[in-house]
């Protein structure tokens, strides 16, 4: 079953060297372990763009679909048995990234 | 047999039964909605059934079998209707059988495990609890919750949903994780109880002996199942002990009766000497260097007060010292208040008051402080004080008998 582990931010700026070298180390586990899929950093809301084609026209917005002091700024998807994995797993991506972590099956 | 003997067989074996076909379907079919519904399918058709045929020799075989017959027969509708039924399924433990026969093994534990899982809502964990394992219907459920039975019945919807699609497994915690998982257990449980024992809701009785019996019934499964836990042995203590003075609490004129003015001699000695065997157990384990946990000293406090034949025998040095105890373990300002309430007794009022103002800030919002503070300054003659303590207090109480209490002290005061 696979997991998308998000990271949620508050704060501006890319990670920390600190932050950055945990996250390598817990990278590496979850490759050894084989529950990596794929993890990727994102760009900030204020980077992002909104296409609406739901009408005859497609609509082009600048910025996020919804602004919020808190934004998604990365994420994980893994591999894991169940939920209970999964959510220890993301404990640990937690303390490496330092910031708060959204766990959702995938479907 | 007559047709009230075989109703209550049926509510007896209802009561024993429910939970055991659930688990044993649930770890069959891997799948609480398949097993909850096949359950209750099957207690309906020994409603119809068993009047007539009689109540079978083995009713709990009887009701499992039946149960998986419906069980299958629901699973082959819906295959048919959604080859993808069987795919999300709901994770079971596919272990080989475990070496270790006991109540490790026994299903009723990752069933609980399963409804008070941390990934639910709190609401949703009692509900799906006392629906699982108490074998409660939705509107008996909705009452407990104080929500409508849309609501109630839709919380069980919900997370039974997000059991399923995000494989929240059946199975009992690993060792690392078991006492934070057992905790989130009990809280559950006590949160049942506490709804009982002081029911919230000025229209509502304010006891709500249904719910404090299902919260006893269901730490005595758990006892049962994990009967080393000395946090398990605790919170059954202090739910027995406190269980025990349920009818001496509440005054014939609907009015809250405290502790200190309690007929004693009304109390249950039954269940006192149940709950006191049980914290003697704890007091051994404690003595063998296992440090207890919060329900343990709580329950301890109780003992110590069901303890003395009448309230100028409590021995007051012994619980504030339990509450020093408490105070390590759960640094709350509601431990805090409660200590107070017994440093009153020991060291008088105005060292309790003292206490009392420190918690100003945190507990300004709870009932139960404004009304100790009415209480001191009461007996420190200061009624001016007193009587506005206990008008907050009423605006902030939610139990029927509680306010009833309190506006009488209030309306005696000079």
């Amino acid at each position: 079953m696979q997991y998308m582990v998000s990271v949620i931010t508050d704060k501006p700026g890319l990670a920390t060297e600190q932050e950055d070298a945990a996250i390598d180390v817990f990278n590496d586990r979850l490759k050894a372990e084989g529950y990596w899929v794929f993890a990727g950093g994102l760009g900030g809301p204020d980077t992002a763009t909104v296409i609406d084609s739901r009408g005859a026209e497609t609509l082009v917005t600048d910025g996020p679909f919804l602004e919020s002091k808190e934004y998604l700024i990365g994420f994980w998807i893994i591999e894991a048995p169940d939920l209970d994995v999964a959510l220890a797993l993301a404990a640990e991506g937690s303390k490496a990234c330092n910031r708060k972590i959204e766990v959702r099956p995938f479907l | 047999m007559n047709s009230a003997d075989v109703h209550e067989a049926i509510t007896r074996v209802h009561r024993d039964e429910w939970a055991r076909v659930v688990a044993t379907l649930t770890k069959r079919f891997g799948d609480l909605d398949v097993a909850e519904e096949a359950a209750a399918e099957a207690f309906a058709t020994a409603v119809q059934r068993w009047p007539e045929d009689g109540v079978p020799p083995n009713p709990g075989g009887w009701l499992t079998t039946t149960a998986h017959r419906k069980a299958i027969d629901r699973i082959r509708r819906e295959d048919k209707r959604d080859d993808k039924y069987r795919e999300a399924q709901l994770l079971y433990d596919d272990d080989p059988p475990p070496a270790q026969v006991g109540p490790i093994g026994d299903d009723r534990l990752r069933l609980i495990f399963t409804c008070c899982h941390p990934a639910l809502a709190i609401e949703s964990r009692v509900a799906l609890t006392l629906r699982m394992l108490g074998g409660l219907t939705v509107p008996e459920i909705a009452r407990a919750l104080l929500a409508t039975e849309a609501a109630a019945g839709q919380r069980i919807t919900r997370a039974k949903a997000k059991i399923k699609a995000t494989r929240i497994p059946y199975r009992v915690p690993s060792e690392q994780d078991l006492p934070a998982r057992v905790s989130g257990v009990l809280t559950v449980l006590f949160l049942v109880f506490n709804e009982g024992y002081l029911a919230t809701g000025s229209d509502t009785d304010p006891l709500r002996p249904d719910l404090t019996a299902e919260a006893i019934r269901l730490t005595r499964l758990i006892r049962t199942l994990l009967p080393g836990d000395g946090e398990v042995a605790g919170l059954l203590a202090l739910m027995l002990l406190t269980e025990a003075r349920r009818t001496a609490r509440v005054s014939a004129g609907g009015e809250l009766v405290p502790l200190g003015e309690q007929d004693r001699g009304s109390w249950d000695a039954e269940l006192i000497a149940e709950g006191h065997r049980l914290v003697r157990e704890r007091l051994a384990a404690a003595a063998a260097g296992v440090a207890p946990g919060r329900y343990q000293i709580l329950a301890a406090i109780n003992a110590v007060h069901s303890s003395a034949r009448d309230v100028r025998d409590t021995d007051w040095s012994q619980v504030v010292a339990l509450y020093d105890q408490l105070v390590h373990v759960d640094p709350s300002p509601i431990v805090a208040l409660n200590r107070a309430i017994a440093v009153a007794e020991l060291d008088g009022p105005e060292v309790a008051l003292a206490a009392v103002d420190h918690l100003a800030e945190a507990l300004a919002g709870y009932h139960l402080f404004h009304a100790t503070r009415a209480d001191l300054l009461r007996r420190l003659g200061r009624s001016r004080q007193s009587r506005a303590a206990y008008d907050k207090a009423i605006e902030l109480a939610a139990n029927a008998a509680e306010i009833a209490y309190l506006t009488r002290r209030r309306d005696q005061l000079g």
